[in-house]
């Protein structure tokens, strides 16, 4: 469980994040929405301290990382996985270096012991066949699984992935939306995305938190967000047509 | 204020880059590729440079040598104190500065746009150690090493140059190479390759772990380190010969 309490954030006298409080709950699927510029991914970053933030309480399990020097940040991180919007994949190394690299740095495994857990890794992002092959050589989407399988090598207790569907098809998307909420069920972790697809609202969002211009504008579930009066939460998730005309189909198969 | 600004961050960057590794095995590993990537790819380069600079060194001393009483020995005497004292020792750092600082300033650089130092440091690790420290070591270990070369590849230069030309006899080359030599003139210039190595590696990866926005960021980076590196090989160069000669 992730607890923020309070958090501001400012910019050169321009504020990004204004007085935001919200928990994240373990095992759920925790999204953060909001337009482009709203101050989804400097929240994401203030709250594993990639970015300080100005004043508030940042509380992983009851531990305010704030306050926290560099050693036990350190140690804090090891419980963490991130997936970032490009992937992040090390260039130098290929898709198995990859995943290892977290083994390499922080465990004492054996070298037969690494290749079992990375080829479990890999299979559980339904990755064959790539191990040899480097982040240049593989599209976007497996990018993003090699990311994922990086970011749960070490069995995270929290898991952040900063826009997982940016740059991809619908149906990739889909698979990778769909393979974040298993892995949160499957080992039981406190996961935080940040996104602005609407898909992945709907399919995986147990609990949304909208940001509207670095304030907490909504927060609820993915069914909840269908029928909310909040004026700006509703031009950002109606913004298109098609969902507009989803939602009138829905309004008027309840009121039959 | 701007540049006690930098000056502090850099020396402020410097401090988490000697600290204690993660593992060392690791950094040990990654040490070998650098020293391969930095230093045994700069082999060549620096010999065909070396080669064709201590031909044209020899050339020009024999043609600015007109007068008869100047000895034709003091030929191979002046290429070899050139190269020793200036040439394989500044020169060559400055081009290092180009081949090796732009290399370090982009890769790093490219590591923080596309978010690979975010994830180092979110995985645990303490990234201006991981990614800067082996690249410190691999220059400065490889930087006397490739002066020495620089040296031995220059004064062959001047042998093939001269001779062929008709300038100087190989004899006579080779006893000016043999004439007065100076050992402290090795030991100064090994302490000076030391040093502009330390830059190389330190000023260029500086520029590339503060880049800040995208591709073009990144390529001003890399042009800004070479010509900090440059500027500060030179200071170095100054103040090293004057505190060294004294």
């Amino acid at each position: 469980m992730i607890e923020i309490k309070n958090i501001k954030k400012s910019f050169e006298e321009r504020p990004i994040l204004k007085d935001i409080t919200t928990l994240f709950e373990k095992g759920k699927t925790n999204l953060i929405i909001g337009q482009s510029g709203s101050g989804k991914t400097v929240l994401l970053k203030s709250i594993v301290r990639l970015i300080e933030v100005d004043e508030g309480e940042i509380l992983f399990d009851g531990r305010d990382i704030r306050k926290m020097n560099f050693k036990d940040i350190k140690l804090l991180r090891q419980e963490m996985g991130m997936v970032f919007q490009g992937g992040a994949l090390f260039d130098s190394l290929n898709v198995e270096e990859n995943v290892r690299f977290p083994m390499d740095m922080f465990t004492n495994m054996s070298a037969a012991e690494k290749n079992k857990h990375v080829d479990f890794c890999l299979d559980r992002v339904n990755i064959k066949g790539a191990h040899r092959l480097y982040p240049s050589e593989i599209s976007g989407g497996m990018r993003k699984r090699v990311a994922i399988a990086r970011a749960i090598a070490l069995n995270p207790k929290y898991l952040f992935c900063d826009e997982p569907n940016s740059g991809l098809d619908p149906v990739t998307s889909i698979l990778i939306d769909n393979l974040i909420k298993e892995i949160t069920l499957e080992f039981d972790i406190t996961t935080l995305i940040n996104t602005h697809d609407m898909n992945s609202v709907m399919e995986i969002g147990d609990n949304i938190l909208f940001i509207s211009e670095g304030e907490k504008g909504w927060e609820g579930n993915n069914t909840q967000v269908l029928f909310t009066r909040n004026k700006k939460l509703n031009e950002f998730v109606f913004a298109s047509p098609l969902s507009k005309r989803i939602r009138d189909l829905k309004q008027r198969e309840d009121d039959e | 204020m701007k540049v006690f600004s930098e000056i502090g961050s850099y020396f402020l960057l410097l401090s988490r880059v000697f600290s204690r590794p993660e593992k060392s095995r690791i950094y040990w590993r990654q040490l070998i590729l650098e020293i391969e990537k930095l230093g045994i790819h700069s082999l060549g380069i620096v010999a065909i440079i070396s080669v064709f600079m201590g031909g044209i060194i020899t050339l020009q001393l024999t043609y600015n040598m007109s007068s008869p009483l100047m000895p034709t020995y003091l030929v191979g005497l002046g290429n070899r104190d050139t190269l020793i004292l200036e040439f394989s020792c500044t020169v060559l750092s400055l081009m290092l500065a180009g081949k090796v600082g732009s290399n370090i300033a982009s890769e790093i650089g490219s590591m923080r746009v596309t978010e690979q130092i975010d994830s180092l440091e979110l995985m645990g690790v303490n990234s201006a150690a991981f990614l800067i420290l082996p690249k410190i070591i691999a220059v400065v270990f490889i930087s006397p090493i490739l002066f020495i070369l620089s040296v031995f590849c220059g004064i062959i230069g001047g042998l093939i140059a001269g001779p062929i030309s008709g300038v100087v006899t190989v004899a006579t080359y080779m006893g000016g190479i043999r004439t007065m030599f100076v050992p402290f003139f090795v030991t100064f210039s090994i302490i000076k390759t030391l040093v502009f190595g330390f830059l190389i590696a330190t000023v260029p990866a500086y520029q590339g772990y503060n880049v800040q926005g995208g591709a073009l960021e990144v390529g001003r980076a890399s042009t800004r380190s070479v010509v900090n590196t440059s500027i500060l090989i030179l200071l170095f160069d100054l103040i090293l010969t004057q505190l060294l000669f004294k």
